[in-house]
């Protein structure tokens, strides 16, 4: 018997698998394929106070081995969360994380308490890094003074467990990574989708209606894990591991390099029960070499 | 109706001329209950040039001999990549997905239009239309005499019009140009092909007060809701083509 099971302060996950946020909707889009109460965790579709529409179509391009999006945040905002999705969620076995966004910090704090209060939510991913609206998203995680002021808002009125989701468009992370420590993280995601564009030759305009988008998939595998190892290594508290993870194989990559869990994004879009594969690939992994405790492995490569 | 992800055997590839293929796609278990309009995500297997699964709709189905079909258009990498298959292939597909074409409220005459590719979804909905005691009359659109597809299939169903852009069969012009429009009345008419076309028969449709359903082939990348990135702008706001589509009544669309 392996133990798969992680925890983020005094919060357990049954084992180290997570969904990414604006990937796997809420869960119940992929009940058909899969039990999602398996997975560690859910984090749910970026949510505002407000309920937005997101941006123009087309707002998604197919690149190599990747895909750009720019949703800009579509989501019916917290009033309606509360009232028709949590109630039809919270009773899943797992934990389901929201994943939260504003404009401003008032928004952002405004929002953790209201979060705050709801039973079955027991952690946000403060998304300081969507790079597809106007305002706020990227702009807080790609500013030092930003980052540290939003973390320092929303940690003084969120007593649960504080996951900050940092932005990889940025010169060091690890300043970025280090500052929402400080201030409170609980806990680190990272990468969010890396800024990127593509134009339509035939129509000789930008396949994005919004002309740049976050890139997300295998492609920018080896940049979200490189800086993975290199914020596993300068910060004291977990970090989750995302960035194009299809296989088993990318999900223990993650792992060895110091990720304490991953999160699965758009390898869920090719194959909706990706994510719980990879779960059982990680505990096959793990009785293949002998380990006892996922933790064993956790950082591996940094050990000498 | 629960959506499954499965193998299918491809046991016919079919070229129909220079841009269309059908592949017939036999099911190990019995196939779910699929409805006209519904389509399947196809996944693409071998390069990273084709990453995401490719939106199809579903042409025709047999349930008695446990197969459906895939009516596609050259178009891209994918649809390239599909056309190279060979019988005994296997497909994984996630499927049915999407809402369905409505039948008409009052048992009245409908009227299929489609153009080009847009074609592939009305097989299936006049066969289920004729299943259901429904009278229908099929028009279809061409680029020219050369592109005429499934015309056998279509004949099957009703009486089926034609036009052609350069008048070689039928009728020369677009599809809301051709004379069955001043000689008969529709309850209901279903739409599919290109945007220009279907926005045309929208108009027409609105100007005489006859129902219209048209289907989208947005952009989509997970096929089941959960991305948002298919998305069309709807008198209720931005809504999914893959679970609130692909099937939309013209009075929805901001058209």
């Amino acid at each position: 018997m392996v133990n798969l099971g992680f925890s983020i302060g005094d919060l357990n996950f049954k084992n180290p698998v997570l969904t990414a946020s604006g990937t796997f909707g809420y869960g119940t889009e992929y009940a058909d394929f899969i039990d999602v109460s398996r997975l560690g965790g859910i984090v749910v579709k970026g949510t505002t106070l407000e309920p937005r529409e997101g941006n123009p179509y087309p707002r998604m391009a197919e690149t190599p081995s990747g895909m750009l999006n720019a949703v800009g945040l579509q989501n019916k905002g917290i009033d309606y969360f509360e009232k028709n999705i949590y109630p039809r969620i919270s009773g899943v076995d797992t934990n389901i994380i929201v994943n939260v966004n504003g404009s401003y910090v008032k928004d952002y704090v405004a929002l953790a308490e209201r979060i705050n209060e709801l039973e079955k939510i027991p952690a946000i991913e403060l998304n300081i890094s969507c790079p597809n609206v106007k305002m706020g998203g990227m702009a807080f995680g790609t500013n030092p003074d930003s980052a540290r002021e939003v973390t320092r808002a929303v940690r003084k009125v969120y007593s649960k467990i504080l996951i900050v989701k940092l932005s990889p468009n940025v010169t060091n992370i690890v300043d970025f990574a280090k500052i929402t420590e400080e201030e409170g993280a609980d806990s680190l995601s990272l990468i969010n989708t890396l800024l990127g564009m593509s134009v339509d030759t035939i129509k000789m305009k930008p396949a994005l209606s919004t002309i740049t988008g976050g890139l997300s998939g295998p492609a920018i595998k080896p940049i979200a894990l490189r800086m993975v190892w290199q914020v596993a290594k300068a910060v004291k508290i977990p970090v989750i591991g995302i960035g194009g993870i299809m296989t088993t194989s990318d999900a223990i990559e993650f792992m060895l390099a110091g990720a304490s869990a991953v999160q699965i994004g758009t390898a869920s879009f090719i194959d909706p029960q990706i994510s719980v594969k990879i779960l059982e690939g990680i505990n096959d992994y793990l009785n293949a070499k002998g380990f006892s405790d996922v933790k064993d492995i956790i950082g591996y490569i940094n050990r000498t | 109706m629960a959506k499954c992800i499965e193998n299918l055997k491809i046991i016919e590839i079919k070229r129909l001329n220079q841009d269309f293929f059908i592949l017939e796609l036999i099911a190990e278990d019995k196939m779910p209950e699929m409805l006209p309009g519904q389509f399947v995500q196809v996944k693409v297997e071998g390069s990273p040039e084709t990453f995401l699964r490719r939106p199809i709709s579903i042409h025709n189905v047999d349930y008695g001999k446990n197969t459906l079909k895939l009516l596609i258009q050259l178009a891209g990498k994918g649809t390239t990549a599909l056309s190279k298959l060979n019988n005994g292939d296997v497909l994984n597909i996630i499927y049915p997905l999407g809402n369905s074409f409505s039948m008409p409220s009052n048992g009245g005459r409908s009227l299929l239009v489609g153009g080009g590719c847009g074609i592939a979804p009305l097989l299936f909905l006049g066969s289920y239309l004729k299943s259901n005691g429904y009278t229908l009359d099929i028009l279809l659109g061409f680029r020219n005499m050369d592109r005429i597809i499934e015309y056998d299939e279509y004949m099957k169903l009703g009486k089926v019009f034609l036009t052609t852009e350069d008048g070689s069969m039928g009728e020369k012009g677009f599809v809301t140009d051709h004379s069955l429009f001043l000689s008969n009345s529709y309850d209901m008419i279903y739409c599919c092909g290109p945007e220009s076309m279907m926005k045309a028969i929208a108009l027409f449709s609105k100007k005489n007060r006859i129902t219209c359903e048209v289907s989208l082939e947005n952009l989509m990348a997970c096929g089941i809701g959960a991305c948002l990135c298919c998305v069309v702008e709807t008198r209720k706001g931005n809504l999914c083509t893959c679970v609130d589509g692909p099937v939309f009544n013209i009075n929805e669309l901001k058209w």
